[in-house]
């Protein structure tokens, strides 16, 4: 602290510093969210696995489009290729005999680096160019997979999918953790990894590097940043987290399948970081469980609507889209920061309104963190 | 041969499609500087239009102007009411409001018409014709490939004969100093993306029938490889998507004829990538206009 | 480039050199600029008809912005406009040329994907009488011969002194009263620049245009116009005649760096 505060301002007091705080803070609610599944039924268990496998995606999207400036539509192939290479990976372990963990590790690595690989080529692709050709870029790239599916069907299962054999809990939990349960633990295992990972990268210097080529690739160029490199290695690491995510999911659902990973739901990624709050994984995990909850409700109030079956069977499949359609353009146009922006800026003119009347003499307003500060990207 | 001649040509008449609706992605580039993502939304939807008046009215031109009518008016709403709001923030911020525009509206068409495929009537034979004993292009082929003609010498005259052409050529090119000269600026960019989107409804019309078949997420595809054909060409060229439309749209055909239409996302995909990488400011393009 | 042909007076010729009558132009306590500090403060001035009045000061004296925000182009948070007694800041920049005022922005504004002929056209599109911008189209090339030989060639094949030139003829397509010309030497050879001075005195004398020049280039620009006002940091620090602040040397030190 400087030497002009007078002492009867605040004594300085042990902090941790922000990489222990990442983890405490990771490690406890990891505890917690692990905790809770004994209070949850299976399926609302399966639910808290998949809203933790979306997360895993989120993060990585929220990170690469907020704070690196740069727009995937992709994500849902990277999920799709994270998910086949799990399948393809555990499924020919399992044909060779393979059991115990080496059966959940290996196949989520494989996933893990089958969506980095393919996101290396995108992001080296998409290095040299502005926000919207990348964007168009990875859209060429998710609706080309049921055509990859399709055409390597053989191998990939085609339209109807891949199914996976997995390995299941340990026979040694078997009495106490159910099975969807069991599940669940991997997606949060796996979401918190992915939380503490991509949050210590985004504050420290390389984080600093992907919003200085994002503010201005050549001033930073400039400042002797290979801005290539950045965007390269920035793409990549989201789509390993994004590639962990559809692993997870296979791993959850026991099948890949083109379906589930369609353009619709790239769109819905988006739309969940934007809701959430671009460039913050607070927000990330909002989007995630509005990603899951949303669909839940619409289907829920589609079922009850006094409508003929037929419109309400296209309700069901359409209604979620609309809502977040809508969402997605109230957003953009109103509150471009999302609901974390929103809860920041509150969370600020408290802080400010509170210091003002404190006893201390009032500090300079304390800046917004860059986690706060959710670059609309403009 | 033979096969090879029917493919050329049917990829022609093709291409001539992907080029319109590549153009319809230049007139809002130049009018706007950004990508108009929702382009092929807002062509089904018209599309889905065309063809509720075509089973209402069984004429199959009624529907044509009734999509064609609709597109101009659904450009109109999107600017006014939608990306007005965004403008001269970051491109992105248009981008992902685009993709809302595309949420909202096959969510509507899946809600109204569901997610089943429809069939959509043409007014001429598919079959080819046959000429010296090779099959060249169908009668549809031909009505598309007039279509695209009268449509191209239409939109010339437009843009090099007319005062409204000159004004609208003016406010993309320097809008700060036309509105120095009295033309009103944010007129044109309305009028800019009403001519897009009709012009994009007359190419949704024209290409759905043939291999797309009609559903609300149909167009994904063709707003793939119109992006494709835009990229090829260059973003700011009518001439380049012009040429840029047929080269993909050959390419699309010879792979769908030799490898399988399930193939042909792929090889827009490929086409995509070497271009991105080779020459990102496309083949015709006079201004580096996407390089980052 | 050669000098503009003497074209046969149209209008008034000769200016109000005394400056007596309603000025054509009325600017009061007009403040404006970007963001939180203001780049104009509180300036004040009057352009008798038929004069031509040069505006002169250092960099970021603000001499673009007051010519932007007679324009519209920038919002000023306060003071009047008036052009010949009617309230020039209630226009949206789109209407200002039907009101008489011509802008010539800075770096000519010549658009160059566009032809000659193209240009000239834009510049009066506003009116509802094709044959009226005709003739005001042929005018111009009258005035200026050598846009006329030129008529058909793009923009950008235009060296620096045609498009300066295609610039102010387009302004003068709108038949304006009043023109508004920001640097008009900008980036041109000395020979250039004199003869577009000698230009502007020209269409001032013999059409009775008035002109509002703001420029860098102050020798030329005073030894043409009829008044000098200097502005400094965004204020007027002198209004004179302009042969009185040519010789000023103190003044002339002080705000122009000679």
């Amino acid at each position: 602290m400087s030497a002009d505060v007078p002492l009867h301002a605040r004594r300085p007091r042990w902090r941790p510093g922000p990489a222990m705080r990442r983890l405490g803070l990771t490690v406890a609610g990891l505890a917690l969210a692990i905790g809770a599944t004994f209070a949850l039924e299976p399926y609302r268990a399966y639910q808290v696995a998949v809203v933790a496998a979306y997360l895993c995606a989120t993060a990585g999207l929220t990170l690469l489009v907020g704070r690196g400036g740069q727009l995937s539509l992709g994500h849902a192939a990277l999920m799709a290729a994270g998910a086949y290479g799990f399948g393809l990976s555990s499924n020919a372990l399992s044909a060779g005999g393979a059991a115990g963990a080496v059966r959940l590790v290996v196949p989520l690595a494989v996933g893990v680096l089958a969506a980095a690989a393919l996101g290396a080529l995108l992001g080296a692709a998409g290095a040299r160019l502005r926000g919207p050709y990348l964007a168009g870029l990875t859209l060429a790239v998710v609706v080309a997979v049921p055509a990859i599916t399709s055409t390597f069907s053989k191998a990939l299962g085609g339209d109807r999918g891949l199914w996976i054999e997995i390995e299941r809990r340990p026979d040694a939990l078997r009495p106490w953790v159910g099975a969807e349960q069991w599940q669940a633990w991997v997606a949060i295992v796996a979401a918190a990894l992915v939380l503490l990972v991509l949050g210590n990268l985004a504050s420290g210097s390389a984080g600093r590097q992907i919003a200085a080529v994002r503010d201005d690739e050549a001033a930073a160029r400039l400042a002797g940043i290979d801005v290539t490199r950045v965007k390269v290695v920035s793409f990549t690491l989201s789509a390993a987290a994004a590639g962990l995510g559809g692993a997870v999911l296979a791993y959850v659902t026991q099948i890949a399948n083109p379906g589930a990973y369609s353009l619709v739901f790239s769109l819905f990624l988006v739309v969940a970081v934007v809701i959430g709050g671009l460039g913050s994984l607070a927000g990330a995990f909002w989007g995630a469980l509005l990603l899951v909850a949303l669909p839940e409700a619409t289907s829920s109030i589609a079922e009850t609507l006094p409508v003929s079956p037929a419109l309400a069977q296209r309700l069901e499949g359409n209604l979620a889209l609309l809502v977040f359609g809508l969402l997605l353009i109230v957003l953009m146009i109103a509150a471009p920061r999302g609901i974390h922006g929103a809860l920041a800026r509150a969370r600020g003119a408290l802080r400010r309104r509170w210091r003002a009347r404190g006893p201390a003499p009032a500090p300079a307003p304390v800046p917004e963190s860059a986690a706060a500060r959710a670059p609309t990207t403009g | 041969m033979d096969h090879f001649l029917h493919l050329l040509s049917s990829g022609l008449a093709r291409g001539a499609v992907f080029a319109v609706f590549a153009l319809a992605l230049v007139l809002i580039w130049r009018a706007a500087r950004i990508v108009n993502f929702a382009q092929g939304a807002m062509a089904a939807a018209t599309t889905y239009l065309a063809f509720a008046v075509t089973t209402a009215t069984g004429s199959y031109w009624l529907g044509l102007g009734a999509a064609v009518l609709g597109g101009a008016a659904l450009g109109f709403a999107v600017e006014r009411g939608v990306m007005r709001h965004v403008a001269g923030r970051s491109p992105l911020n248009s981008v992902i409001v685009a993709l809302g525009v595309v949420m909202v509206l096959q969510a509507v068409l899946g809600i109204a018409f569901g997610n089943d495929y429809k069939p959509m009537a043409v007014p001429f034979s598919m079959e080819p014709l046959w000429v010296a004993g090779t099959p060249l292009l169908s009668p549809y082929d031909l009505y598309v490939l007039g279509a695209v003609a009268v449509l191209l010498v239409g939109f010339g005259l437009l843009f090099t004969r007319t005062s409204v052409g000159l004004r609208m050529r003016a406010a993309a090119f320097a809008p700060e100093t036309s509105r120095l000269l009295g033309v009103p600026v944010s007129r044109m960019l309305t009028l800019g993306w009403t001519l897009s989107a009709a012009v994009g409804a007359l190419a949704a019309v024209l290409v759905i029938p043939t291999e797309l078949g009609l559903n609300p997420h149909a167009t994904d595809t063709l707003f793939v490889y119109a992006f494709t054909v835009a990229i090829v060409g260059g973003l700011d060229s009518p001439v380049g998507a012009a040429l840029g439309g047929l080269a993909v749209g050959v390419l699309l055909s010879m792979v769908t004829g030799y490898l399988g239409s399930t193939l042909a996302p792929i090889a827009v995909l490929a086409l995509l990538v070497v271009v991105l990488i080779a020459r990102p400011s496309g083949i015709f393009s006079a201004r580096q206009a996407r390089q980052a | 480039m050669t000098a503009p042909t003497a074209a046969p007076g149209s209008g008034r010729s000769g200016g109000g050199r005394t400056g007596g009558g309603q000025p054509l132009l009325d600017v009061a306590g007009l403040t404006a600029g970007y963001g939180a500090s203001p780049v104009l403060r509180d300036v004040t001035l009057q352009v008798p008809p038929g004069d031509i009045v040069a505006v002169v000061g250092a960099n970021g004296a603000g001499k673009t912005t007051l010519l932007r925000a007679l324009s519209g182009l920038v919002r000023p948070t306060a003071g009047t406009a008036l052009l010949d007694g009617q309230d020039l800041l209630a226009a949206p920049v789109e209407h200002r040329v039907r009101a008489g005022l011509a802008h010539v922005p800075e770096g000519h504004g010549v658009i160059v994907e566009l032809t000659v002929d193209e240009n000239l056209r834009l510049g009066g599109l506003w009116r509802a009488s094709g044959r009226d911008l005709r003739a005001a189209v042929d005018e111009v090339y009258a005035l200026f011969e050598p846009l006329a030989r030129r008529a058909a060639s793009p923009g950008h094949q235009l060296s620096g002194g045609e498009r300066q030139m295609l610039a102010v003829g387009r302004a003068l397509v709108a038949r304006p009263r009043l023109l508004l010309l920001d640097e008009p030497s900008l980036g041109l050879a000395p020979r250039v620049v004199a003869d577009i001075m000698t230009m502007l005195r020209r269409l001032c004398d013999e059409r009775g245009l008035t002109i509002l020049l703001v420029e860098q280039n102050v020798r030329s620009a005073l030894s043409v116009a009829d008044h000098g006002v200097v502005l400094h940091l965004g204020q007027v620090v002198a209004t004179r005649p302009a042969r009185s602040l040519l010789h000023d040397d103190a003044l002339r030190h002080a705000y122009l760096g000679f």
